[in-house]
């Protein structure tokens, strides 16, 4: 077939086009989003993809089109003998580095307000990663950690009252993993020796994966945990039912994986 | 060879050809022959890295099936069940082989060896006895890593990125054993011989060229060679050190790494006052540049191919250089991209954002001079100019889907998804491997004198074009739905689980991808042994290395070469044929054309 080598190469910006197209369809695509700020990394996300996006389809279908039309075997005309173009290189720089320092200062914003600008309220829980399961610690009624009133699960079920500011304090056991909720749409390595704050706020009721994002052994793919927003009463009560079973206990022995 | 520059023969008159075959094939001082040797064991090792991928691919489809045929090779004696310590095992050792044994020294190693001294005009390395070291301290390496498989526990699984204190804490992975202190010796001696080899190649490249070659007449592929032995020089001596931290933290019980109070298996470590992010910054300060180590080069050979077979010089040949010594000087001030979500401070994070941001624009400039010298040429579509053609398209979504993780609050999202792992598959596979399968379609009848069947390397490169594509390039999707990479079992999870189909066709098409490579070995050792003679210029090249004999004889040429102008004068209105190589002399007095 003529010019099969160009039509080859212009199956690449189809594919992609088309698998972008067709993901949503198929239920592949960003997860649910539960959370007051996964809609401005959702925004952000989208954004760059359709600048890329453009990008994309533009570059591949020139390099389509060069492929066709300067094809050897049809193209009759004699080479541009030509060595480049003082001009050209300068609008291809500009404008990329106009657009990507664009990108860079527009998302500084999202940046700070979900890692730098740490709202001043107490901890609601801490977290502790370790081989392999989740451990929560909730301040119990004094609202401070580290007290006799604590109550700490291993049962790695997190309950976190909806529509509230929440602030955890993560820390690690043993290894490094990392704390990440898809629906929330944040992630924090979790670091031994260091304590991490995370911030967000859930706006769904219901259940949600606990993900550990950072290999930390053979059990990594098991460190599984659920998150369990619900109203503030409920949440309340929760804690109260978590206190009462904690005072039945004795000894919590820790479970050997 | 009667008239090959004086000073350089003499210095090399002691390795003259000799009969002996251990001398001449084995430990061999000629820079072709260590080229070659570079060549083949990579090759040995990118089928090796490539059964581990196949062991992963497997598991994702079909997890816990018992692995057909390949099962009691990868997984041990369990009737061929990956289990999820071997699923670890096999994610950290298929990057390591494919990083640290195919990518970096079949660039440098062979590319490099055989290369630089034919396209500059030398007879051989500037110390030809450093360069044989380079290639024997290679096989320390592969001993520590290969045996490293049946040592007590397996080889390491703390990820190639090795970060303590996984690493380190012998009782946090069966593969934190013997395994992990193999891994390290292992990675050391890569290092030593990486090493070696960059002394030499800046050494060559600055004094040994021929007469008249200037630094702005060098190929591209030297260039890429150039500023990746500068960037090796640099870095490398990090990543070794902080290796050695790691090794004494882990048999000396210092404490680099860990911190006050660690804990392994409930039970407190006796070590402590380290820091686990310290081995992050060590790590990545040489790693990121070792991306650019793992593709400068590969950028290079495919400007070269992209200009010969578009019979058209190459568009924009100095920004090309600029912008490759530009990513060497930003490669080393955005380490910490990799480090968005570790628990650095997030004030960091901002500045290394705009600094990221900023090396994806000599990528962009490369892009579009790429595609500047595809325009109005008369493009031949050989084998090695389809691979190159794919590595200039593949590396386009490669190096947008960077973007992605540049800004910080997507990465955050993004961070050790599968958006990663399709984004570097797209540059190191997609792009460097196609890069590397080109130069070996194109070089080879220098290398061997004689040519690669030509059918057969296009149904090679169309099968692995369409599959690495069908592999790739839904990751992205799965990336987007937060599927975590080295997971075992990811379907574990609710919100993965109706991911597994698109992993059964990812997966069945990485085994086909596989499969077709054999094609590729089939067509290698026939055409070495009875592929039809090629002349001293097939391609009708301009490249120095197209006017020595296929193959070049020991000291490389049989006459002694003068450089008139750069190697891409393809159609020029000077002469009558559409090529003017290097070293033919200019028709009239005319001023040396310096581009």
């Amino acid at each position: 077939m003529k010019h099969f080598w160009s039509f080859l190469f212009f199956l690449v910006p189809l594919f992609g086009v088309a698998t972008f197209v067709f993901a949503p369809h198929f239920n592949i695509w960003l997860p649910r989003d539960v959370s007051e700020q996964g809609r401005t990394i959702d925004n952000l996300f989208m954004f760059i993809l359709y600048l890329t996006g453009i990008v994309f389809i533009v570059t591949e279908s020139v390099l389509f089109y060069f492929l066709w039309k300067y094809d050897g075997k049809s193209n009759k005309e004699s080479v541009k003998f030509s060595h480049g173009s003082h001009a050209l290189e300068l609008v291809w720089t500009i404008i990329p580095a106009v657009t990507l320092l664009f990108i860079a200062i527009y998302q500084m914003q999202a940046w700070a307000a979900d890692k730098i600008d740490a709202p001043a309220i107490p901890f609601t829980a801490e977290v502790t990663g370790r081989q392999f399961n989740w451990d929560f610690r909730y301040p119990g009624p004094d609202g401070e950690l580290y007290t006799q009133d604590d109550i700490v699960r291993t049962d790695g079920k997190l309950y976190l009252p909806v529509n509230e500011q929440i602030m955890l304090k993560i820390t690690s056991g043993d290894v490094l993993h990392s704390f990440f909720l898809p629906n929330l749409r944040v992630k924090q390595d979790v670091v031994p020796g260091m304590a991490q704050k995370m911030w967000f706020k859930g706006k769904k009721t219901g259940g949600f994966d606990i993900v550990c994002a950072e290999l930390c052994g053979w059990g990594h793919y098991k460190m599984k945990g659920r998150v369990f927003f619900l109203p503030r009463d409920e949440y309340d009560a929760k804690l109260v039912e978590l206190s009462a079973e904690q005072d039945k206990m004795t000894v919590q022995v820790p479970e050997e994986e | 060879m009667s008239t090959v520059t004086a000073d350089t023969h003499a210095a090399h008159g002691e390795h003259a050809p000799t009969s002996s075959f251990l001398k001449t094939y084995v430990f061999s001082l000629d820079h072709k022959i260590i080229g070659l040797q570079f060549l083949f064991s990579t090759l040995i090792w990118f089928s090796v890295g490539g059964l581990l991928a196949m062991g992963i691919r497997w598991q994702l489809a079909y997890p816990w099936r018992p692995m057909p045929l390949l099962g009691n090779l990868l997984a041990g004696p369990e009737g061929g069940q990956i289990a999820p310590e071997n699923y670890t095992m096999l994610v950290t050792m298929h990057a390591t082989v494919m990083i640290f044994f195919v990518i970096i020294p079949i660039l440098a190693g062979a590319f490099g060896n055989f290369l630089i001294p034919l396209m500059i005009g030398a007879d051989d390395m500037a110390v030809p006895v450093l360069n044989m070291l380079s290639y024997w301290f290679m096989w320390p390496a592969f001993f520590f890593i290969g045996s490293s498989f049946f040592v007590e526990g397996g080889a390491a699984q703390g990820g190639w990125t090795s970060y303590p204190p996984l690493s380190v804490i012998q009782q946090a992975a069966p593969g934190s054993l013997e395994g992990q202190t193999l891994w390290l010796l292992g990675v050391t001696f890569v290092g030593i011989s990486s090493m070696m080899g960059s002394i030499n190649y800046m050494t060559t490249i600055i004094q040994m060229r021929a007469p008249g070659m200037t630094m702005f007449r060098l190929p591209m592929t030297i260039w890429g060679m150039f500023i990746t032995a500068v960037l090796q020089a640099f870095a490398l001596p990090v990543l070794t050190a902080a290796g050695f931290m790691q090794l004494s933290d882990r048999m000396i019980g210092t404490g680099f790494f860990l911190p006050e109070g660690a804990m392994a298996n409930n039970s407190p470590m006796e070590t402590g006052g380290g820091q686990p992010l310290l081995w992050q910054h060590l790590f990545w300060f040489y790693s990121h540049p070792a991306v650019y180590i793992m593709i400068l080069p590969a950028m290079g050979m495919v400007s070269d191919i992209l200009s010969t077979f578009a019979r058209k010089p190459l568009f924009g040949y100095k920004p090309m250089v600029y912008s490759i010594s530009g990513i060497a000087g930003l490669g080393f001030i955005v380490w910490g991209h990799h480090m968005f979500v570790s628990g650095m401070n997030p004030m960091l994070g901002m500045t290394f954002m705009v600094s990221t941001m900023m090396i994806a624009l000599p990528s962009a400039i490369k892009t579009f001079n790429w595609l500047g010298t595809l325009w109005g040429g008369k493009i031949q579509f050989t084998t090695p100019m389809l691979f190159a053609i794919s590595f200039v398209s593949m590396f386009i979504i490669g190096g947008l889907s960077g973007i992605f993780m540049a800004a910080t609050p997507v990465d955050i999202f993004i961070h050790d998804t599968y958006y990663i792992v399709a984004h570097f598959h797209y540059v190191l596979f997609c792009g460097t491997a196609m890069a590397v399968f080109g130069g070996i379609y194109y070089w080879f009848p220098k290398m061997f004198g004689r040519m690669m069947n030509d059918s057969w390397g296009k149904v090679h490169f169309s099968l692995t074009f369409i599959l690495m594509n069908c592999v790739f390039y839904p990751m992205h999707i799965l990336g987007m739905q937060g599927f975590p990479r080295r997971l075992a079992d990811p379907y574990h999870y609710e919100t993965f689980r109706n991911l597994l189909e698109v992993n059964q066709f990812i997966s069945w098409c990485a085994f086909l991808l596989m499969a077709s490579q054999s094609i590729f070995v089939v067509n290698f050792f026939y055409s070495m042994f009875f592929g039809p003679r090629a002349g001293r210029n097939p391609w009708k090249a301009n490249g120095l290395e197209w006017q020595a004999p296929s193959p070049p004889g020991h000291g490389n040429f049989d006459f002694q070469p003068i450089i008139y102008r750069g190697p891409y004068e393809y159609g020029s209105p000077e002469v009558d044929e559409d090529y003017y190589p290097q070293t033919q002399p200019p028709k009239e007095k005319a001023i040396p054309n310096d581009q």
